[in-house]
Formats: structure tokens, sequence, C-alpha cells
């Protein structure tokens, strides 16, 4: 958890919280952070930058800032209040928290962690999708429960091989879902704002063509006002009766009570959701069903990620501090 | 194949059935007696069997192929041959075939999705959900699957399956096999215990027979150790079960897939208790797709064997 109180600075490693008249030293450049931070990071941030909490008074004149997705907004307000601030490094991928175009205008530069999370989360969507064809959640249960004996053998699952995966979004996310489902024989198309020249999967430009040729959907762009319910009655009745959803984008890229009539009415196969509109709220329904596999928003958290975020969002800050091009910037579009 | 005599030994998918009553197979269906009366109803049929189709709960052992005087061809609905005595046919001149190629895609997915829900704990995370635990707090880590070093116990047709669809996650490969193979991004290790100390994801996929029984023992299962994994598509008594159970209990093995058991249907109840072992009831090939392929293989050979052509798949 982050000092809330200001303590001497220590001379050597260790808390380097500054009190109120101290300056920073200069290998240990100041740095505002606005989220809490674990014990991992305090450590990490601690050993090269001088950790600046925002009740401090050089946190109007400190230049770069840590943001956390899911409890910061980096806007006009906020920008105003650290009028000095000229880099920003949240710790996720997406930045729908933070106006870009603001940032722009007044010469902020953004780092987001890249592609840091990506294997983690394409891991997770493949998983989700094999469960999802196998059945190896609900048949692990079924066990569990001890039918296997009583019951005899689970019903039959469906074959990966050969069927039609449409990914919306193929950034660093999505395109590591196309490799991974490539190898296991599945066919991929891929909705994105514009086609991708360099990904040799098939562009479809629509939502609604894509649910249409698609055996299954993998959600993994971004949220933004265009794919707000992205996942919608009509794309659930053009994906079918024999469709499958796998969302480990954010909750709000699905029309959650539509999902939960279609698959309450048996209009869509089944799903794998990682993320859900109200979290931690799931809609009860799901609970009863056997055609669904929900976790809570798992897809990121690995100790592997978590070490390699920190990593990245350091290396951005010290190429900051040195002048030189962050590693993972934002590119206003 | 008019009036083939065949013998199911255990009920199948529904589609081969219909197949064989189509073109005017004679069936006979052994799970329709009770256990003690078997025996009985094959002296009874034994003259009506020149067919018996088989698969991984009950295949043809000596005592059956003994009983059965007129049989001349076992079509294992499998690819595995550990439930036919292969030496009594021999004896006999049965011939015997299984469903190799057509279910290596289907075993292999289910090895990569057992080893991501048990890394990732997907299972145990779904049951968090819906137990309402999340809204009491997050789920704790789960380890990466992408490049952990993944161990392939028998490079064959399952084998190279698995083997290609981790590559895909970064993951470097590693096996061992009765012999190298012409795999150059593929290390080899020449002992079963040197792959186990030297890979994370430990992957069974060789044929059950006397050498392999017991393969996966005490020793490989500590050099895998409390961060490695054991994934087991093969058979059951590939691996020492209760040497497994208390490795996993006491926390000396990092987790497990299971999709085969010691006694199926029977599971130790110990692992009802871990969030680190994933268990599916014997679905490696139980996709509509490919039943429908192995039947369509099975109906194949046995035409082939009725019309005295070659057979596709044969064994023996």
């Amino acid at each position: 958890m982050m000092n809330s109180s200001p303590s001497p600075t220590a001379s050597g490693s260790g808390c380097t919280t500054t009190s109120s008249d101290e300056s920073p030293p200069l290998d240990r450049p100041p740095l505002l952070v606005l989220r809490s931070l674990s014990d991992a990071w305090s450590l990490a941030l601690s050993a090269k930058f001088t950790i600046i909490p925002p009740s401090s008074p050089l946190s109007t004149s400190t230049h770069a800032v840590l943001v956390s997705g899911a409890v910061n907004r980096v806007n006009s307000t906020l920008l105003d209040q650290y009028p000095s601030l000229r880099c920003v490094v949240t710790t996720s991928a997406g930045v729908n928290h933070i106006d870009l175009e603001e940032c722009r205008r007044r010469g902020v530069l953004v780092a987001n962690v890249g592609e840091t999370y990506s294997k983690d989360v394409a891991d997770y969507a493949v998983g989700l999708l094999i469960d999802a064809f196998r059945r190896i959640t609900m048949s692990d249960r079924y066990l569990r429960n001890g039918f296997w004996v009583t019951r005899g053998d689970y019903p039959l699952g469906s074959k990966l091989g050969g069927k039609r995966v449409g990914i919306v979004g193929l950034g660093s996310i999505g395109s590591a879902i196309a490799k991974r489902l490539e190898a296991f024989g599945c066919k991929i198309s891929y909705l994105s704002r514009k086609p991708k020249p360099t990904a040799n999967y098939k562009y479809v430009p629509n939502i609604i063509d894509l649910a249409t040729e698609s055996d299954v959907l993998v959600v993994s762009c971004s949220l933004t006002k265009e794919t707000h319910h992205i996942i919608n009655k009509q794309v659930l009745q053009a994906l079918g009766k024999e469709g499958i959803i796998i969302n480990i984008g954010r909750g709000a890229h699905i029309d959650e009570p539509e999902l939960v009539r279609s698959l309450v009415q048996g209009e869509i196969k089944g799903v794998g959701l990682d993320v859900f509109e109200n979290e931690p709220n799931v809609p009860k329904e799901m609970f009863e069903m056997e055609n669904v596999v929900l976790t809570p928003h798992q897809a990121v958290f690995t100790p592997e990620a978590l070490s390699d975020v920190i990593q990245i969002c350091i290396a951005n800050f010290e190429a900051f501090f040195a002048g030189k091009p962050l590693l993972t910037p934002v590119i206003y579009s | 194949m008019e009036s083939l005599g065949v013998l199911l030994t255990y009920p199948q998918f529904p589609y081969l059935e219909q197949e064989l009553l189509r073109r005017g197979c004679h069936l006979l269906r052994l799970y329709d007696s009770p256990k003690n009366d078997q025996f009985t109803f094959l002296h009874a049929n034994a003259s009506s069997i020149r067919a018996v189709i088989g698969d991984t709960h009950v295949g043809a052992d000596a005592a059956m192929i003994d009983v059965l005087p007129d049989l001349e061809i076992v079509a294992s609905f499998s690819v595995g041959l550990d439930k036919v005595d292969l030496v009594k046919c021999k004896e006999r001149g049965i011939r015997v075939t299984n469903t190799p190629d057509v279910l290596t895609d289907d075993v292999a997915d289910l090895a990569i999705g057992l080893a991501i829900a048990v890394l990732r704990k997907i299972p145990a995370a779904d049951r968090f959900v819906r137990s309402s635990a999340w809204k009491k707090g997050g789920y704790p880590l789960t380890t990466k699957f992408s490049g952990k070093k993944v161990g392939i116990l028998g490079l064959g047709r399952i084998g190279l399956a698995i083997a290609k669809q981790a590559e895909a996650f970064n993951c470097p490969i590693s096996y061992n096999s009765r012999s190298e193979k012409p795999h150059p991004n593929y290390k080899y290790y020449p002992t079963p215990l040197d792959l186990a100390s030297n890979c994370e994801v430990l992957v069974v996929s060789c044929a059950l027979t006397n050498e392999t029984r017991l393969i996966v023992n005490r020793a490989i299962i500590d050099a895998l150790g409390p961060q490695g994994v054991l994934i087991n598509i093969g058979r059951g008594p590939h691996v020492d079960e209760a040497e497994l159970v208390s490795a996993l209990v006491e926390g000396r093995l990092g987790g497990a897939g299971l999709d085969v058991f010691e006694n199926e249907p029977n599971v130790p109840e110990e692992f009802f208790w871990l969030d680190n072992v994933v268990m599916t009831p014997h679905v490696g090939s139980d996709t509509v797709e490919t039943s429908k392929a192995m039947a369509d293989l099975v109906i194949a050979n046995l035409e082939a064997h009725v019309m005295g052509r070659p057979l596709l798949t044969p064994v023996l």
C-alpha cells in the first residue's frame, strides 16, 4: 500500500517519499503516483524514483505520473491540477480513461504497457474457448459431483479444428489469439476499424457479417463508444444456435441482459466470460447454466505479467527522464 | 456387410449403430447382459459373432476371444489397443484395426486445454464465481502458460500434434521416446526422468504397453516438483495414481490435468478438494465430429474385411 504520510528521505534505498521541503535526489527523479501501490510496486519504483503522493506540494511541479486504468481519469481536470505533467504512464493496456486529445494538445506524452498483458490474455481466451468447445469445466464439475459413476459418460463436445473463429479487434491481444488458434486448425476472420495489411486472416467489415460467418466470436477490442454493446441482440441472432462467445475484453462489450436471455432461450450454444457489465456481480441465471464458463476478470493476472508490467512502466519513465523516446507510447490517432 | 454378426462391447455413438444396421449387420450387445451373465450370452451367440467392436471401456481380451471360434476381426473404436489381447489375436489369425489420425487433433486440443485450465485454474475460478465468492474479494494470481517448458512423453501422432500447438504459445518443446526423432526443434531426452527434470508441464501421450505401465512414478513426480504440472491424456495405468494423489495433497506437485484414471469411472476423492487438479471423464476424442469419423473408419474397416479388400488401418 502507498505511504500516505510523508516521511524523511532515507539516505540509502528504501522508502523515499519526501517530506514537504526536501527536493528529490537527482538520481531518483520525482514520480507522482495516483494509485495505491503493492509492496512489489513500491520497492521497484523507490529504487529508481522518488515517489510523490498527491498530497505533497511537490506534486504540482512533478513531470511524470503513474496512473491506473481502474481508478484514475486523465482529463483536463487532472492535467490542470498537476500542470507540470509531461508524461503519463498507465499500468493498463487500455487507455479509455485517458483523454488522449487533451494530452496531445498540452504536449503530454502517454505510454501504456504495450503488449505486456497480451500473451496471458490470449492464453486465457484460448483456454476459455477450448473449455467451451470441449466442456472442460462442465465435465470437471460432473466428475466432482460423482456423476461419472452414477450417470455414465459425459455428452460429446465439439471439435476445434475447422471451426470458424471471428475475432473482434485484431490488436496485440487479438493477433496473439489468432496465432494460437491457427495451430488448432481454426479458420480466422476478424473485424477491426481498418483492415490490417500484415494480417493473414480474412477481414470482415461489419460485426453482423462476422457473426453470420463464425462459429465462435472472441471479443478482444478496446472499449470505446463505438464498441459499447458491440455484441447485441442482432449479433447474437446472426451468430445463431450453434454459436459460442468468448469475452476477454470488457463486460460492456456485450448487452448482458440480452445475452442472458439468449442463453436461457437456447438461442446460442454457450459462452466463456472473464468480464461482466457490473463486476463482481454476475447475472444469477448464469449460475444454473451448464454451457457457460465464468471467471472473475482473471485473464491478465499472472505473477509474470504483473512483474513485467512493473518493468515496462519503469522503463518508460527512465526513457522519459533520459530524454529518450518512450518504449510503449500510445499513438494518438 | 449383410448379416455380418457384430458384437458391440459397450454402448456406442448412436450413429455407429445406425450405420451398422443400415448395412444389414446383425448387432449383438454385450452390455445388455449383466456382467455375470455375459459369458452365457457370448456362448449362446458364439456362432453368429464374426466381428467385435471394442473401445477403451471394454475391448477383446483372451477370455472373450476364446469363447468366439468364428471371430475374424476386432475393430476397436479407439487408437489405444491396451484392451485388446493382440497376442491372442495373432495366434488365432484375427485381424485387428484401430482409429488413428482421425482423433489426433481432438486429443491434442484437450491436452492443451487441460494445461491452460490447470495453470490458470479456470474450473476453480468458475467455481469461485458461482459460489458468489467474487463479491468478497478477487481470485489469487495464476501462473502464465505461454513460454512454459513442455515435455512430451511419447512423440507419436498425438505427441507431435501437442508439440505443434504448444509451439504457438512459444513453449520450448522437449520429449522422450523409444528413439530420437528427426525434429531438430524439439529437445530429446534419453530417459523419462531426464525429461521430467527439465520441463514444467509433462504430457503423457504414449501407448500403454508393459514398458510404459507406471512410467510416471514417484521419481518422475518428484522431478517435476512443486511448480510442475502433469497432463495425462494417455491411460490411467501410465501413472502411479496413489503416488500422484499424495504428491498433490502434500503440495509436492504443482498440479495435474487428467483425462484418464486407473479405475474409471472412479476417481480419487482427494482430487475433489484440490483447485490445482482438473479432471475430465475420458473425453479425449469425444466430439461429435470425431466420433463420427471414428465410426466411419470402423465401418470402412469392417466393410473392407467382408469384401476381401485391404484394411484401412490394420494393426494385425
